[in-house]
C-alpha cells in the first residue's frame, strides 16, 4: 500500500530533480549573459548565440514543467508563492517571455527592434533569470512574510510581494552563486560545443574569474544555511518551530543526500579543474552532473527530514511543509503513474541532443542558409 | 475567503488574464495546424524525393519558427498567472487543476520542445527519415498539449470526478478518468485543435495565393494550396461537428450561457434556432440587468429544440426559466440555490469552528457530511451561488454571448465554402484565371483567428460569473494583491504582447516577401 507522507517524499524528490535540471540548463542563460562581453566579434556572437539558441527549448520547457508539477503535487505553495510573492515570480517571466522569442528574430529582417535589442533581451534574461530564481529558491531557507487563514488562503504581509526578498543577504547570495554557476556552466558548454580556437580560449579565460565570484557565493550561502537556525516542524501537531543547525542536521541526518551533495560539488569543481588546468573540454559533463547532484541534495535539505520548505518567517504555523501543502493522495498516486513515463522523456531528450550536438559548431556553419540565429 | 470582495481588482485580474489569453491564442493555432501540413508536405518529400518539396516544406517551417517564438513566451504567462492572480482558486481546485498542467509539461512540451530542435537545426545532421518522424512528434506534442490544457478548462466549465474535503478547504479529485473524459474536455478539445488546422489552412491558402497573385512560385503555391484546402476543408467539417457536439453538451451543463448566446429568455418547446440577428434593449429587466430583444433575427423554427434533445418537443429552458425557476420543468430558482449555498458554506464555517474549539466529534459530523453524495448533489454544488449578491448575477452579457456565437458560426460555414472552392478550382485546374478568388483566399488569412478568438471569448465570458462553474465565482478566486499591483502589470504585458506582435508580423511579411531561400 503506497501510503500519502511516502507519496509527498516521491513529489519532492521529483520537484528537487526537475529544480536541479533547471539550474544545470541555465547554461544557456549563462551562456547568455556572456554575449556582450565573450565574444571578440560578431562571429564569434553569433556562435555563442547559436549555441546557446539550440538548447533554450530545454530550459524554457523545464522551468514551465517545474511550475506544473508543483502545482499539481504541492498547490499550497503555488498558490501561496505565486500570489504572494507577486512581483518575484512576474520579474522572472518577464525576463522568460523576452528570452523566447530573442533568438528567432534577432537576426531576422525587419524585426522592428533591432538585433541589438534582443541581444539586450537575452542578456537581461541572462542576468536576470538566473539570479531572480537563485533569490526565489534561497527563500526556502530564510522565509518569507505571509499568513495562512483556516481556509489556507494566503496573505502576504509586507506591500513589497516578494520584493522584500532582495534585500536579504542570503537571498542575494544564492542568487548570485546561480547566476556564476551558470555562466560557468555556459562557458564549460561552449568550450564543449564549439569548434573555434579563439573563442575556446577566451572562453576558458573567462572561466576563471566567474567560477571564482561562484564559489565565494556559494561557499558564504552554505556556510551561513550550515551555522543558522532552521524551520522544523513536528509530525504530530504540525506546529513549526526554530532549530539550531537545523539544515546541518538535516544533512547528518540523511547521510546519503550529504554524499550527492558532496560528490556533486566535488563533479563541478573537477569539470571546472580539467578544464582549466588540464586543457579538457568535456568539464560540462562533469559540471552538469554535479550542479544536479548538488542542487537535488539541496533541495531534499530544504523539504526532508520535517523541515518547513516554504517557511513564513512572520507566522510560523503559517509555513508550508510538504505534508501540509501536498495534494491529495488520489493526485499524488495518480500523478505517480505519469511521473513513469519520466525516464522515457530524458531517454528520447538525450537521443536527440546528442543527434544535434554530435557535430560542432564551425564559423562556416554559421555562414551557411539553414536555421541561424 | 468570504468577505473583502476589491472589484477593481478582480476586474483587472480578469482582464490581465483576458489579455494573456487572446494574445497566447493569436500564435496557438497557427502552431497546431501549420505543424501539421508541415508534417504532410515533408511526408510528401521523403516519398518522393523532390527538392521541391523540401524547399516548400523548409518555407513553412520558417514561418512556423516565427510564430511559435511568440507562442511559447505568451503561454508560460497562462500557467504561472492562475498562481500569480487566481491564488484562491489554485488552492481550492488546485489539487485537480494542477495534474493537467503537469501532465501537459511532462507528456507534450518536452516532446515538442526536444523535436523542434531536431527539425530546425537537424536537416543536415539526422537522417531523412529521423527528421521526418521529429516533425510529426512537434505537431503531436503541439496537440497534445492543447488536449491538456483544455481538459483542464473543460474542467472548469463543469466540474466532476472530485469531492470537496473541509479540513483543507478545496475540493480533490476521486476519478482522473472522469476529469479526462469530461464531456466538455472532450468535444472542446476537438472544437479547439481543428479550429486551429483550420486557421494554419487558411494561412497557408492565403499565402500561397498572394505568390499566385504576384506570378511568383507557381509549384509552391499550388502544392500548398492543394495541401491546405483539403486538409482545411476536413478541419472545417470538423470544427462544425464538434462545435454542434459542444453546444448540445451546454445546453446540459452550462443551460445559462447557453440561453445567452440564443439570446433566449423565456424557454419553450419547438424552440426556434436565430440563424442571425440583431438585438436592442427590451426596457425590462431582470433585477438590475437589462433584457434584449430582437430588433431583427431569422430563425429555423423548432430547431433550437431538435439539436438540444433530439426532438421539436424538447423544452429549452430560457435565462427567465433559468433565474427564477420552473416547477413545471423542474428547474431551481437562482434564490433557492443560493439558499442551499450558503447552506453548505455555513456548515463549512461551523467545521473550522468546531476543529478550533477541539469538537472532534461535530467536526467529523460535519466532515461525514461533505463526503456524502445527496448533500453533495443537493447543497455543495451550489457552493458558489453563497457568494453571489443577487440572482441575476449569473447571466452573462447576452449581447456578447450572442454575437460572438453568431459570427463565429457564420464564419465556419464561410470556411467550408472557400475550401471547396480552392479545390474546385484546383480540380478544374482554372484557379489562375479566378484572381477574384485568390483575392478572397488572401482576405480571409484574417477570418479563422477572429472565429477562434470569438469562440474563446464566448466560451469565458458567457461562463461569468464563475470560475469554476456553480462552485466558485471569479470575485472570490482572486489573489489577494493590490489592483494597482495588477494595473502595473496588465499595462506592461501590454506594451510588451503589442510591440512582439507588431515584430512578429513585421518579421513574417518580410519572411513571405522574400519567399523560400533555399
Amino acid at each position: 500500500m503506497i501510503s500519502h507522507i511516502f507519496l509527498q517524499h516521491y513529489w519532492w524528490m521529483i520537484i528537487a530533480l526537475l529544480a536541479s535540471l533547471l539550474v544545470f540548463l541555465m547554461f544557456v542563460q549563462g551562456g547568455q549573459s556572456l554575449i556582450f562581453s565573450l565574444p571578440e566579434n560578431n562571429l564569434q556572437k553569433t556562435m555563442i548565440v547559436n549555441a546557446m539558441g539550440r538548447k533554450w527549448e530545454f530550459t524554457f520547457t523545464t522551468l514551465v514543467t517545474f511550475g506544473g508539477a508543483f502545482f499539481a503535487s504541492f498547490p499550497l505553495f503555488y498558490s501561496a508563492s505565486f500570489g504572494g510573492a507577486y512581483w518575484v515570480w512576474i520579474a522572472i517571466l518577464f525576463s522568460f517571455i523576452i528570452q523566447a522569442i530573442s533568438y528567432e528574430y534577432r537576426s531576422k529582417p525587419a524585426n522592428l527592434l533591432g538585433q541589438k535589442t534582443f541581444d539586450v533581451f537575452l542578456f537581461l534574461n541572462g542576468s536576470l533569470g538566473p539570479f531572480l530564481i537563485g533569490v526565489a529558491v534561497a527563500t526556502f531557507f530564510t522565509g518569507s512574510q505571509f499568513s495562512l487563514n483556516e481556509m489556507n488562503q494566503v496573505k502576504w504581509e509586507t506591500p513589497w510581494h516578494g520584493l522584500e526578498a532582495l534585500i536579504n543577504g542570503r537571498n542575494l547570495a544564492l542568487g548570485l552563486a546561480i547566476l556564476f554557476l551558470a555562466r560557468t556552466n555556459g562557458l564549460l558548454y561552449l568550450i564543449n560545443t564549439i569548434d573555434d580556437p579563439a573563442l575556446v580560449d577566451r572562453s576558458v579565460n573567462k572561466l576563471i574569474m566567474n567560477a571564482i565570484a561562484f564559489l565565494v557565493f556559494f561557499l558564504f550561502f552554505v556556510i551561513t544555511l550550515l551555522v543558522s537556525e532552521g524551520f522544523a516542524y513536528d509530525k504530530a501537531t504540525g506546529a513549526v518551530t526554530m532549530e539550531k543547525f537545523k539544515y546541518l542536521h538535516n544533512l547528518l541526518q540523511m547521510p546519503l543526500v550529504l554524499v550527492i551533495f558532496l560528490a556533486g560539488v566535488a563533479a563541478v569543481l573537477y569539470g571546472i579543474g580539467i578544464t582549466l588546468f588540464r586543457g579538457k573540454r568535456i568539464g560540462i559533463w562533469f559540471s552538469g552532473s554535479g550542479t544536479v547532484l548538488a542542487v537535488f541534495a539541496i533541495m531534499l535539505v530544504a523539504g526532508f527530514n520535517r523541515t518547513a520548505f516554504y517557511p513564513s518567517a512572520y507566522d510560523l504555523n503559517s509555513s508550508l511543509t510538504i505534508d501540509k501543502a501536498s495534494s491529495s493522495l488520489f493526485t499524488l498516486k495518480t500523478m505517480m503513474f505519469i511521473s513513469f513515463i519520466v525516464p522515457f522523456v530524458i531517454v528520447y531528450m538525450w537521443y536527440a541532443w546528442k543527434a544535434i550536438n554530435n557535430k560542432k559548431i564551425t564559423a562556416e556553419e554559421m555562414k551557411t542558409d539553414g536555421h541561424i540565429y | 475567503m468570504f468577505e473583502n470582495i476589491d472589484l477593481a481588482l478582480v476586474n483587472w485580474s480578469r482582464a490581465q488574464f483576458a489579455l494573456t489569453a487572446i494574445y497566447h491564442w493569436l500564435f496557438v493555432p497557427l502552431t497546431l495546424g501549420l505543424s501539421f501540413i508541415i508534417a504532410i508536405m515533408e511526408t510528401i518529400y521523403v516519398r518522393n524525393g523532390k527538392e521541391e518539396w523540401k524547399r516548400m516544406t523548409r518555407f513553412w517551417m520558417t514561418l512556423f519558427g516565427i510564430n511559435f517564438a511568440i507562442g511559447v513566451a505568451t503561454g508560460i504567462i497562462l500557467e504561472f498567472e492562475f498562481g500569480t492572480n487566481w491564488s484562491n482558486y489554485s488552492w481550492f481546485v488546485g489539487d485537480i487543476f494542477g495534474a493537467p498542467l503537469a501532465i501537459e509539461g511532462i507528456l507534450a512540451f518536452f516532446l515538442e520542445s526536444t523535436f523542434v530542435a531536431v527539425m530546425f537545426f537537424g536537416w543536415n545532421k539526422v537522417s531523412k527519415r529521423f527528421h521526418l518522424a521529429s516533425t510529426w512528434l512537434v505537431a503531436v506534442g503541439a496537440n497534445l498539449s492543447a488536449l491538456w490544457i483544455l481538459v483542464a478548462n473543460g474542467w472548469m466549465q463543469n466540474p466532476t470526478g472530485m469531492v470537496f474535503n473541509p479540513d483543507t478547504a478545496r475540493n480533490e479529485m476521486v476519478s482522473f478518468w472522469e476529469v479526462l473524459f469530461n464531456e466538455v474536455a472532450v468535444s472542446k478539445f476537438l472544437h479547439t485543435i481543428s479550429s486551429g488546422f483550420l486557421v494554419g489552412s487558411m494561412f497557408v491558402m492565403g499565402i500561397s495565393a498572394w505568390y499566385l497573385l504576384r506570378k511568383r512560385e507557381y509549384f509552391l503555391a499550388k502544392r500548398s494550396i492543394l495541401v491546405s484546402a483539403l486538409f482545411g476543408l476536413l478541419s472545417s467539417f470538423l470544427v462544425a461537428y464538434t462545435g454542434d457536439t459542444s453546444a448540445r453538451t451546454l445546453a446540459k451543463v452550462q443551460p445559462v450561457k447557453f440561453a445567452a448566446f440564443e439570446a433566449l429568455y423565456e424557454g419553450k418547446q419547438k424552440a426556434g434556432l436565430v440563424a442571425a440577428g440583431i438585438l436592442k434593449d427590451s426596457g425590462k429587466k431582470i433585477g438590475e440587468k437589462v433584457v434584449s430583444d430582437f430588433a431583427f433575427r431569422i430563425e429555423i423554427p423548432g430547431f433550437l429544440s431538435v439539436m438540444t434533445g433530439g426532438d421539436r418537443d424538447t423544452f429549452v429552458p430560457g435565462i427567465y426559466d433559468l433565474v427564477n425557476g420552473n416547477g413545471t420543468q423542474g428547474l431551481m430558482s437562482v434564490a433557492e440555490k443560493m439558499e442551499r449555498g450558503k447552506k453548505a458554506r455555513d456548515l463549512l464555517i461551523d467545521f473550522k469552528e468546531s476543529k478550533k474549539n477541539n469538537d472532534t466529534q461535530k467536526a467529523e459530523s460535519i466532515a461525514a457530511m461533505f463526503r456524502d453524495k445527496k448533500f453533495n448533489d443537493d447543497y455543495f454544488r451550489y457552493f458558489g451561488y453563497a457568494s453571489l449578491e443577487k440572482p441575476e448575477d449569473v447571466i452573462p452579457g447576452v449581447k456578447v454571448s450572442f454575437y460572438t456565437f453568431h459570427i463565429m458560426v457564420m464564419l465556419g460555414f464561410y470556411f467550408i465554402l472557400v475550401f471547396a472552392l480552392a479545390l474546385f478550382f484546383l480540380y478544374k485546374g482554372t484557379l489562375l484565371k479566378n484572381k477574384w478568388f485568390l483575392w478572397v483566399a488572401l482576405c480571409s488569412i484574417l477570418l479563422p483567428y477572429v472565429a477562434g478568438e470569438l469562440g474563446w471569448v464566448l466560451a469565458e465570458m458567457g461562463r461569468q460569473p464563475w470560475i469554476i462553474q456553480d462552485l466558485m465565482p471569479v470575485t472570490t478566486a482572486v489573489s489577494q494583491i493590490s489592483a494597482g499591483s495588477v494595473i502595473t502589470t496588465f499595462v506592461l504585458f501590454a506594451v510588451l504582447f503589442t510591440v512582439l506582435l507588431i515584430a512578429e508580423v513585421s518579421i513574417m511579411i518580410r519572411q513571405i516577401k522574400l519567399g523560400p531561400k533555399h
